[in-house]
């Protein structure tokens, strides 16, 4: 048990995969401009993480290996990570169209966010078994929803802000992640994995 | 080699199953009045209604905002199958968004096309094929006719030519058409395409 909350709280806050590998960006950039849209999101890549994460364990493990395809394994991912969001766009469309509506062009662009694919790949490269995959998926969800919705916070009063006018806009987002990549660098001494 | 493909295959085979039944499962019902009225719009993509297109038309008709008069490609015949499918009168054409005009299809004279680009831009069907400083040429099959191409053009050089009658789609003329036949001549677009073209001698 202590194991998998190791896991957790180093996902979500040591290792973020947002703030501390840089991965998964372009949503970080794209969906934070307002509060509910990120939480949305957040919520969306939570489910295609865990889920994708356990799905691509399944599939190294009793496709890959037994078959000797490992070097086949990113495309398998990608393939199986492209499912998923497919099928979690279908479920959301169908459960909250309004959301649907709000998310856009960003739900089936979960497909090429890298944390996805990035989840899968160190999953398999760290050697997790089933229920640490499905943790570590479920933290680097947790950690990127945490630090999209508190970037979407900042930016919403960015937005009425003085910012001077070369900042306007990304630039000044930018040096707000970059900020918050510091502030998350103090986390660094707290879990020793 | 054989196992990559086969295993491949079946991954592929496998989520496609489970992603089919998803989409059935959750099938999401559009509004069946606006795909019927939908069905009976035009498609030109004109936004002559004050829509953005025929489908955000077709919802406003459903959800009782927007008149069935609002169509100038589609015409009379439009107006009237949508009095039928409404159970409402049909009235004429509203003069604010258009008059009704013979088909036509949007021709560019390929001499003095500069390649611009910017009537790509404004087709809302992708039927102008051309790339940045080439020529570029009008898909007539694709073309519905809806003029948006020929105000964005800096040099004027799309025309809107009458479609001339092939034969899938020849009919009769109605008494009235015939007299405009016989009194103008109609140019023609496809095959003979330099034979539409307006004397521009100086320009070539």
């Amino acid at each position: 048990m202590t194991e998998f909350l190791l896991i957790f709280v180093s996902t979500v806050l040591v290792n973020n995969f947002v703030l501390v590998k840089f991965l998964g960006l372009c949503p970080l950039m794209g969906v934070s401009r307002k509060l509910e849209t990120a939480m949305g999101m957040g919520l969306a890549t939570t489910f295609v993480l865990t889920l994708s994460s356990v799905l691509s364990h399944l599939a190294q493990n009793y496709l890959l290996e037994p078959f000797g395809l490992e070097y086949l394994r990113t495309i398998a991912f990608i393939v199986l990570i492209a499912a998923v969001v497919n099928f979690t766009e279908m479920a959301l469309k169908k459960a909250s169209p309004v959301l649907h509506n709000v998310l856009g062009i960003y739900l089936p662009l979960i497909t090429t966010n890298c944390a996805v694919l990035g989840v899968a790949l160190l999953n398999v490269q760290e050697e997790h078994n089933l229920a640490q995959a499905a943790v570590y998926g479920f933290g680097a969800a947790v950690g990127f929803s945490l630090v999209l919705v508190l970037f979407a916070a900042m930016r919403e009063r960015l937005a009425a802000a003085d910012v001077p006018k070369p900042f306007q806009g990304t630039p000044i987002g930018l040096v707000t992640a970059g900020l918050m990549a510091l502030a998350f660098m103090g986390f660094a001494g707290l879990v020793k994995v | 080699m054989w196992t990559a493909i086969l295993v491949f295959t079946l991954l592929a085979l496998v989520l496609g199953l489970l992603l089919g039944f998803a989409g059935q499962a959750f099938k999401v019902e559009g509004d069946p009045l606006a795909d019927k009225i939908d069905a009976l719009l035009p498609q030109t993509q004109c936004g002559q209604c004050g829509y953005p297109g025929c489908r955000p038309y077709a919802e406003a008709i459903a959800r009782g905002e927007a008149d069935i008069n609002q169509c100038p490609p589609g015409g009379e015949a439009t107006i009237k199958a949508l009095a039928d499918l409404l159970g409402v009168e049909p009235k004429p054409l509203s003069a604010e968004h258009g008059v009704e005009k013979p088909k036509t299809v949007a021709w560019i004279d390929e001499q003095v096309c500069i390649g611009c680009t910017l009537c790509i831009q404004a087709c809302p069907v992708d039927a102008i094929v051309g790339a940045p400083k080439l020529m570029h040429t009008v898909i007539v099959d694709e073309c519905t006719g809806c003029e948006l191409c020929v105000a964005p053009c800096p040099v004027d050089c799309i025309y809107m030519l009458p479609l001339q009658a092939q034969l899938e789609q020849w009919r009769w003329p109605s008494p009235e058409e015939r007299v405009e036949i016989a009194e103008a001549p109609v140019p023609h677009v496809s095959e003979g395409r330099t034979q539409a073209l307006p004397e521009r001698g100086d320009v070539a």
